[in-house]
């Protein structure tokens, strides 16, 4: 990995007693496009506002490009932040929103206007320049906080939640939006958000967080076929979780004994024998039927069918589980209360700390 | 189809006749009453029908005529109502004092003798045409502007030209142009405090909010007097301020803060304090929280970002606040009257004055409508200079 | 339609129904304060209780346009109002006052002359003059020259901001003798020397409005001396131990009457409470709350001696002492209080 070009060192915030970030350690490359997961209250947003300026840590260092920025006021870090709501300023135009920042820096009228119509060309706007944040819906008014943000090429672009108030379509497609622009401009993006699908799009890294701490990081692929975690399983994609002991492991894989007796075999660290773990199972990854060996097979009863269009979700009643199952619409579909068989393979179940 | 659109345009009509009653009784009766008040002028030549017809042909120079002496003898002997002489004596003694007592002397005169018509033998003061041009003018028409001209130092010469009272004898004007710039002043002193201040308040939450907007309040909660003693005492010359400067080694002698313009402008800027801070903070709470550090991250200095951001989008509150602290300081003048010196009298002071002092009610209204119109003015040259603002934007 | 009427209706309704109350009770209007406070407990409270009918008080800070517009709106809601001897002047001539029935009273000469009316009866007679610390000054200010010569007393002096009192006090400090003060201030010279003597000690001026402020004035040293009304002045000596003096010599005296406004719904029992409270036994106990003097012959001369040093009416205090002149300011006080304010404003 190349130098970092942005790092914390051991760097927590507490807000009187209740610690919101707990010695956090992270670094990222330039060009980097970061998101920060994690349920309300993990201390994402902290993190990115002790970076942009507007929070101090109480202890610990941020460094930006080599020079440590924690004691430097936001006006001066140039750094581009997208906010939650936006915060356009509503007594100015489009064009003057997003001249603010090449005002600021006392720019030349001539190269600002030219700046301001690329910019604004860039997010499709060029049309608007003169119309007030009020007189545009939601999704331009996104797209003008993010020109805004990038009109005056910062190194880092911080984005909190940007596209939590749109609908589910405008959010898909500002997602492909700022992931392009990501790879054109080659920007350095920290991206904060709840929403997982989103993380999942959109980065190079997910960093998970609970509780001021990381619990994972790591490629989208990692954290959503490799949870470490149970938090990180369950938080990520929906998962089954069965509870069991380790009978015996060795070579990255375990024989795991559930308290039904029946044993199952999952990828897994060393672990000693006698020791309580849960599996977790992506619903995806378990198939109706017998499989071949090497592979886990249960029998169970459905419960429930749930429609969901492009596929059907199970419910299972399984050796004192309950499963969840994706069924692909090319299989015929069961019916609640058909007993069945189902199988699923080492690699996909991963045994995570508790 | 048609029977239910005007069903519900009744309907409407009756869920806004209370508002609409309440704008007749409390807004439009009374500016027609203080209209008619400042220009009507009716008694004259109801009370005196005959005198009017005969005054007319007058000169106004010339010694008074035995035909207008009998007209006016007989007017006296006709007027049966009591209050209605009354008025009439009000009317021309406000034009020339003496006629409060000269008036009752002849009535009673002429009524005891019913040919008693020289009313020269009567009074001396008969004989004199000063006593008469105040009957032919009031005599002469039932509206007069003769109320708006005083209200502005202003008079009719004899001749019937506008002219200005003699020097010494009226400072309506000069009244009228202070009251406007202590208006403003305290305007000026509310906004310079009550901005920060709104600010500070709109910024901290819960019990320091809630503190800061109850000291703001707490001079709408104590009763003048009260206020007015309290300032007397903080202000006198070894009130508290003073003392205190002086035992600070600060000042020498006492500051002049009592029975001068700068305690009138302490006192009112005090009471008036809430009228600018309440609408500018309701106007900052409901700025997004995000805006300043949003400005702050795209490169804005803590000043530059107040001064292109939080103080536009405030303006809203500035400007009703301002209006609202000018609009209410130009109605003072209780306190400009205890904590103020000789010069620091309001023109409402004068116009309550005629209004309950004289029953004067001709120059009450004329001075209100002088004030009202030299207001609705101002704020009509402060929307076209903001609109022009808005336009350049 | 129907609906808009009713709304209407129910508007004037209630409009009409905070008008319109049934028979109102006797209400007496005086000046507030320690002085009303005394007056409910020697006047108003025993007159209910004989009567057996309830007696409301209310207070007002005069002004004779109030006066008027009640009358003039019909059916006023004051019945009995103690008022300022122009208000009476004023209302007597404009005829907004009900007749007295002097045989309830005892008849004319019962009282002092100057309290009798057709329109009023006197109520007190109180003093407008010099006051002064007696602890700060031991040899005080004894004559209006005193007051205007800052040399032999430096410091700020105290006048009430209005022509009447001023022009007379300027008069009186100029050489005029209190006897012919009228008389000159009745002609454009003599109005014209009282504001020539008032611009002299312009420089030195506090001007007070209301009449607890002298007093104010007074305590903090804020003026060394200043026009006052003797009653306050006994008042503050009383209640707070005070050693203000008042000086009676060269004070102008003013009569405060009873009048019933006219129209009024109770002038019968109106006209009852003003016979009582100017029977001697009900008003000889005024001194003792208030120090004024009593119109009524009868009841001044069973005042307590050692109130009678206080009060306007003892003959040795009335010797120098001059009436105000209420038809002069009926006359001019629109027009001297238009020019007092211009010199003012100067």
């Amino acid at each position: 990995m190349q130098d970092p070009f942005i790092s914390f060192e051991k760097v927590s915030k507490s807000f009187g007693t209740f610690n919101v970030v707990d010695e956090l350690y992270l670094s990222i490359s330039r060009g980097e496009f970061v998101s920060m997961l994690g349920p309300s209250g993990s201390g994402k947003t902290t993190i990115l506002m002790m970076l942009a300026g507007f929070e101090k840590p109480t202890s610990g260092k941020i460094f930006v490009g080599g020079r440590q920025v924690d004691a430097l006021p936001p006006h001066k870090r140039n750094m581009g932040v997208v906010f939650q709501n936006y915060a356009l300023f509503p007594h100015m135009s489009v064009a003057e929103n997003v001249g603010f920042p090449l005002k600021m820096r006392r720019m030349p009228r001539a190269e600002a206007d030219g700046r301001i119509k690329r910019a604004l060309d860039m997010v499709q706007l060029g049309t608007m320049s003169e119309r007030r944040p009020s007189q545009l819906s939601g999704g331009q008014q996104q797209r003008v906080a993010l020109a805004r943000a990038l009109v005056f090429e910062p190194e880092v672009v911080l984005m909190d939640e940007p596209l939590g108030a749109l609908d589910k379509k405008l959010r898909e497609q500002m997602q492909l939006d700022i992931r392009e622009l990501h790879r054109r401009l080659g920007l350095t993006i920290i991206f904060v958000t709840h929403d997982q699908g989103e993380a999942l799009t959109m980065s190079d890294r997910i960093a998970v967080f609970n509780h001021g701490k990381i619990e994972q990081i790591g490629k989208p692929s990692e954290i959503y076929d490799h949870p470490t975690t149970r938090f990180v399983a369950e938080f990520v994609g929906e998962t089954n979780l069965i509870m069991g002991t380790i009978k015996q492991s060795g070579d990255g894989r375990a024989i795991i004994q559930l308290p039904s007796g029946s044993t199952l075999e999952a990828s897994a660290p060393n672990l000693n024998a006698g020791t309580q773990v849960s599996l977790s199972i992506r619903p995806e990854r378990i198939r109706s039927g017998k499989a071949q060996a090497p592979a886990n097979i249960l029998s169970g009863t459905v419960r429930d069918v749930v429609y969901h269009g492009d596929h059907l979700q199970l419910l299972l009643d399984a050796d004192g589980h309950q499963l969840l199952v994706r069924s692909d619409r090319a299989v015929k579909a069961p019916e609640a209360g058909q007993k069945m068989d189902f199988s699923f393979a080492p690699e996909d179940c991963w045994v995570v700390a508790q | 189809m048609k029977d239910d659109r005007k069903r519900s345009w009744l309907v409407s009509l009756a869920l806004v006749a209370p508002l609409v009653l309440f704008l007749v009784f409390f807004f439009a009766a009374p500016l027609y009453t203080m209209v008619s008040a400042a220009i009507s002028d009716p008694i004259g030549a109801r009370a005196l029908p005959h005198t009017s017809a005969i005054i007319e042909r007058w000169d106004g120079t010339s010694p008074p005529s035995p035909e207008m002496q009998t007209a006016f003898a007989e007017d006296l002997r006709a007027i049966d109502d009591d209050q209605l002489f009354g008025d009439l004596v009000r009317r021309l003694n406000s034009a020339k004092s003496g006629f409060r007592t000269l008036m009752p002397k002849t009535r009673n005169a002429v009524k005891a003798d019913p040919a008693a018509n020289d009313l020269v033998a009567i009074d001396e003061r008969w004989s004199d045409p000063a006593f008469w041009q105040p009957v032919k003018t009031a005599t002469a028409s039932t509206i007069t502007d003769r109320n708006l001209l005083a209200a502005v130092d202003l008079e009719r010469s004899t001749a019937g030209d506008i002219q200005e009272m003699p020097e010494g004898s009226s400072a309506n004007r000069a009244t009228l142009i202070r009251t406007f710039v202590v208006s403003l002043s305290v305007t000026l002193a509310c906004l310079l405090i009550g901005l920060p201040y709104a600010m500070i308040a709109a910024s901290v939450d819960g019990w320091k909010r809630q503190l800061l907007l109850g000291a703001v309040l707490l001079p709408l909660w104590t009763s003048l007097l009260v206020r007015t003693a309290a300032w007397f005492i903080l202000l006198q010359d070894n009130g508290l301020i003073n003392s205190s400067l002086t035992a600070l080694g600060l000042i020498n002698s006492p500051l002049p803060l009592i029975f001068n313009r700068a305690g009138v402008i302490i006192a009112m800027t005090h009471v008036l304090l809430p009228f600018m801070v309440l609408p500018i903070f309701s106007v900052l709470i409901g700025i997004p929280k995000n805006l300043m550090p949003a400005a702050a991250s795209l490169g804005a200095p803590p000043l530059r970002a107040f001064w292109n951001v939080l103080l536009p989008m405030s303006t809203r509150g500035i400007v009703s606040g301002s209006l609202l602290v000018f609009m209410s300081a130009l109605g003072y003048y209780i306190t400009p009257a205890l904590i103020g010196g000789a010069r620091d009298q309001m023109i409402s002071s004068v116009i309550a004055y005629y209004a309950t002092g004289a029953a004067n009610w001709g120059m009450a209204g004329a001075l209100g409508l002088v004030l009202l119109v030299a207001t609705l003015i101002l704020y009509t040259v402060y929307l076209r200079l903001s609109g022009e603002e808005q336009a350049k934007r | 339609m129907k609906l808009l009427i009713s709304s209407l209706i129910a508007c004037s309704a209630l409009i009409g129904g905070t008008l319109t109350t049934q028979a109102r009770d006797l209400t007496v209007v005086s000046w507030g304060g320690n002085y009303q406070d005394a007056q409910k407990k020697i006047y108003f409270e025993p007159f209910a209780k004989e009567t057996g009918k309830p007696l409301l008080d209310e207070s007002w800070d005069g002004g004779y346009g109030v006066l008027q517009a009640k009358v003039k709106a019909g059916s006023p809601n004051w019945d009995a109002v103690q008022v300022e001897s122009e208000e009476l002047a004023l209302g007597c001539a404009d005829g907004i006052y009900e007749p007295i029935d002097w045989s309830k009273l005892g008849g004319k000469e019962a009282y002092l002359p100057a309290a009798v009316s057709d329109c009023g009866v006197g109520a007190i007679v109180w003093s407008t003059g010099i006051g002064y610390d007696g602890d700060k000054l031991k040899e005080g200010p004894k004559s209006w020259a005193d007051f205007w010569d800052v040399q032999k007393f430096p410091g700020k002096r105290g006048l009430r901001k209005g022509a009447k009192y001023s022009l007379e006090f300027a008069l009186m400090a100029d050489g005029v003798a209190p006897a012919d003060v009228y008389k000159v201030l009745g002609t454009p010279e003599g109005v014209d020397r009282a504001f020539k003597k008032l611009d002299e000690i312009k420089p030195h001026m506090v001007w007070w409005e209301a009449g607890a402020q002298p007093l104010q004035l007074l305590s903090s040293g804020e003026v060394v001396m200043t026009s006052a009304y003797n009653g306050r002045i006994t008042g503050i000596n009383r209640s707070e131990g005070k050693h203000f003096n008042f000086v009676f010599p060269q004070s102008i005296y003013a009569i405060d009457s009873w009048v019933i406004l006219k129209g009024s719904e109770n002038k019968d029992a109106a006209m009852d409470f003003i016979a009582f409270a100017g029977k001697p036994e009900n008003q000889s106990k005024l001194p003792e709350y208030v120090a004024y003097g009593l119109p009524n012959l009868e009841a001044a001369k069973m005042v307590d001696a050692k109130f009678q040093p206080e009060l306007p009416t003892t003959p040795a205090n009335l010797e120098n002492a001059i009436p105000l002149n209420a038809d002069f300011w009926t006359d001019n006080s629109e027009e001297l209080t238009q020019r007092f304010n211009a010199w003012l404003a100067q």
